[in-house]
């Protein structure tokens, strides 16, 4: 029973409105423009004046970042590094939740007070490094994986959704003389799907934009992530050498592009993966939010 | 991991073995813990051992071992440093303009999206203003810089031909402004994300005090200052005194990614400047200190806000 609208009801309206699809227009642009400046032609981007649409449209740019080798490397490294190590991440910490969502588990409490402390205490990135050196990770591909397998915040809302759980569940199975091991994969997994989902799409997102670990840890080309390839292109550009080298082209194909088109052109390649997995997992992860902030 | 055993105490021998019975029947849930939990041990507790770098003057060739103590020498060297004020003054105010930013943002945004009735309109402006917290600080320093650029960029092109300006302006030369930038980007970046909690506060707030609203005449600012705010304040509370905990930790993320030789005076935050000193100049064990340093106010800032947060919450309840 809403009561008939005012006139400066349809004025409150139209303002919130329009406040609103001006914030969506500035979120949307720079996205949209960027890709209308990686179609367009380079030379013609100079002038300025691309907007919404490439003015003289060509794949070139696309061409000349795609011809380098040690991109599509990248490329392959940073799908290799998101799907190993969202696959193993989520799968681990998902373990370690389970047995944490244990009432009976006799390590329960000690485990949960190693987890708690550990979201408070860090040596630091100089000591970090130091272990990570030790430890033999410097220069390899497992440093993208390992130092970051259990998130103990993922471990968190996974637990307090296992801990919502209907307790019977579990009795009744264990009844049936099934192991943990069963219990873990035939009944905690499959009744979670939602929550996993949402961890899923959180700790992928994770792994492909990642790159200080690249910067700080492999120094070796054929370990180079795509991010950091593009993030080697922003500090150049911003150290205003951009005027004779990218780093990645050399000096024939640069007559033809701008680093301004290639940067584009990366960044458009950078995101688009996130664009594209994004609108699959969007109605999951509302959910798996409200399930992890609501219990608590 | 060692296991609390006592080593003698007869009393506590039957308790002893059924502890062990206990965990040995539970072996498959030990098998899928304890690696993990001593992987967490390895990467978060044992880098500890090298908070003693700070006491030291270290030596990269003779290790912690061999390195010489010099006690509280590296923390008063940081002390005596004008950079590190410098940078501990970045960090603060980066932190606190983040910080405030983001909480009006958010409760604003909030409530205009709550005023939304059109089920799509709504829905769209969210799923789209959500899209930067996907993206990594990468490419948004990208797009920053395309815009911000002096030659061709968006914002310079628009003032140019509003006629604000005559000469295309070099925003990411200027110090002065490298915090107002790192704030607005910040904000643009996770302003939509940072709405989904209130959103969520205000569906579950009761609708007949609306409805009751409605009936008493009031218009909807009205109800949005006697009904929405007084409902998401509580979260809203807490949320700002748990940030208040982070306050030190404000990133470096977008810092070196927008930051350039032009404005590091403004652009320097704690973590690149340890990074700086370490493997910049060599002086690791200045660098731990700083690390130290930042940890301890990092821990008082946690727990003293933390205490207030509980304050908070139970007042809620009550």
């Amino acid at each position: 029973m809403r009561k008939s609208m005012g006139v400066s009801g349809y004025a409150f309206d139209a303002i919130n409105y329009a406040l609103l699809a001006l914030l969506g227009i500035a979120t949307l642009y720079p996205f949209l423009n960027l890709m209308a400046i990686s179609f367009n032609h380079p030379m013609d981007t100079i002038r300025g004046q691309v907007y919404l649409w490439p003015n003289e449209f060509t794949w070139s740019n696309y061409l000349i970042v795609f011809e380098n080798d040690g991109l599509l490397g990248a490329a392959g490294r940073s799908v290799a590094r998101t799907l190993l190590g969202t696959f193993l991440s989520v799968t681990c910490t998902t373990m370690l939740a389970f047995t944490l969502s244990r009432k009976e588990y006799v390590l329960r409490k000690s485990i949960n007070y190693v987890l708690i402390v550990s979201m408070y205490v860090s040596g630091g990135i100089i000591p970090g490094y130091m272990l990570i050196k030790n430890l033999g990770l410097l220069n390899s591909f497992w440093v993208y994986i390992i130092p970051g397998l259990i998130g103990v915040y993922n471990v968190i809302i996974i637990r307090s959704y296992f801990d919502s759980m209907p307790e019977g569940l579990m009795e009744s199975a264990k009844i049936d003389g099934a192991s943990d091991f069963q219990l873990f994969s035939k009944i905690a997994l499959p009744t979670s799907l939602p929550v996993l989902a949402t961890i899923t799409l959180f700790v992928s997102v994770g792994h492909w934009n990642a790159w200080f670990d690249n910067y700080l840890y492999n120094t070796k080309p054929n370990l180079s992530l795509l991010q950091y390839e593009l993030m080697k292109i922003l500090i150049q550009s911003t150290s205003q050498v951009t005027s004779n080298a990218t780093g990645y082209v050399d000096k024939e194909t640069l007559r033809q592009t701008t680093p301004q088109s290639i940067r584009a052109t990366m960044t458009v390649i950078v995101t688009l993966p996130i664009l594209f997995v994004y609108p699959f997992m969007q109605r999951y992860f509302i959910k798996g939010i409200m399930v992890g902030s609501i219990k608590e | 991991m060692k296991m609390k055993t006592p080593p003698s105490a007869n009393a506590e021998s039957v308790k002893r073995i059924s502890f062990f019975q206990k965990l040995g029947s539970q072996y498959q849930l030990v098998l899928m813990s304890v690696p993990f939990v001593l992987l967490l041990i390895l990467f978060s507790y044992v880098p500890l051992w090298g908070w003693i770098m700070a006491f030291q003057k270290f030596l990269p060739g003779k290790g912690i071992m061999g390195s010489e103590f010099v006690g509280f020498d590296n923390f008063i060297l940081l002390f005596q440093d004008e950079q590190f004020f410098r940078v501990l003054r970045n960090t603060l105010v980066m932190s606190f303009m983040s910080m405030a930013a983001g909480f009006v943002g958010a409760i604003a945004l909030a409530l205009l999206l709550n005023e939304v009735r059109s089920a799509f309109f709504k829905r769209t402006i969210q799923t789209v203003t959500y899209i930067p917290h996907f993206v990594s600080m990468v490419v948004i320093a990208n797009i920053v810089l395309t815009f911000l650029s002096p030659d061709g960029g968006f914002i310079n092109q628009v003032l140019l031909k509003i006629g604000i300006i005559h000469e295309p302006i070099y925003f990411m030369g200027k110090g002065e402004w490298f915090w107002a930038i790192h704030t607005l980007v910040g904000l643009w970046k996770e302003l939509g994300w940072s709405t989904i909690i209130y959103l969520a506060v205000m569906a579950s707030l009761n609708p007949e005090m609306y409805e009751a609203a409605d009936v008493d005449g009031a218009g909807r600012f009205q109800k949005m200052w006697h009904i929405s705010i007084p409902g998401i304040m509580p979260t809203a509370i807490i949320l700002l005194i748990l940030s208040v905990g982070s306050l030190i930790n404000t990133g470096y993320e977008s810092q070196f990614l927008l930051g350039n030789p032009l404005v590091i005076d403004y652009s320097e935050v704690l973590d690149l400047y340890a990074l700086n000193l370490s493997f910049g100049s060599g002086q690791y064990s200045v660098g731990v200190a700083l690390g130290i340093f930042k940890s301890l106010i990092s821990l008082i800032l946690v727990f003293t806000v933390n205490g207030f947060a509980k304050k908070a919450g139970q007042a809620r309840i009550m």
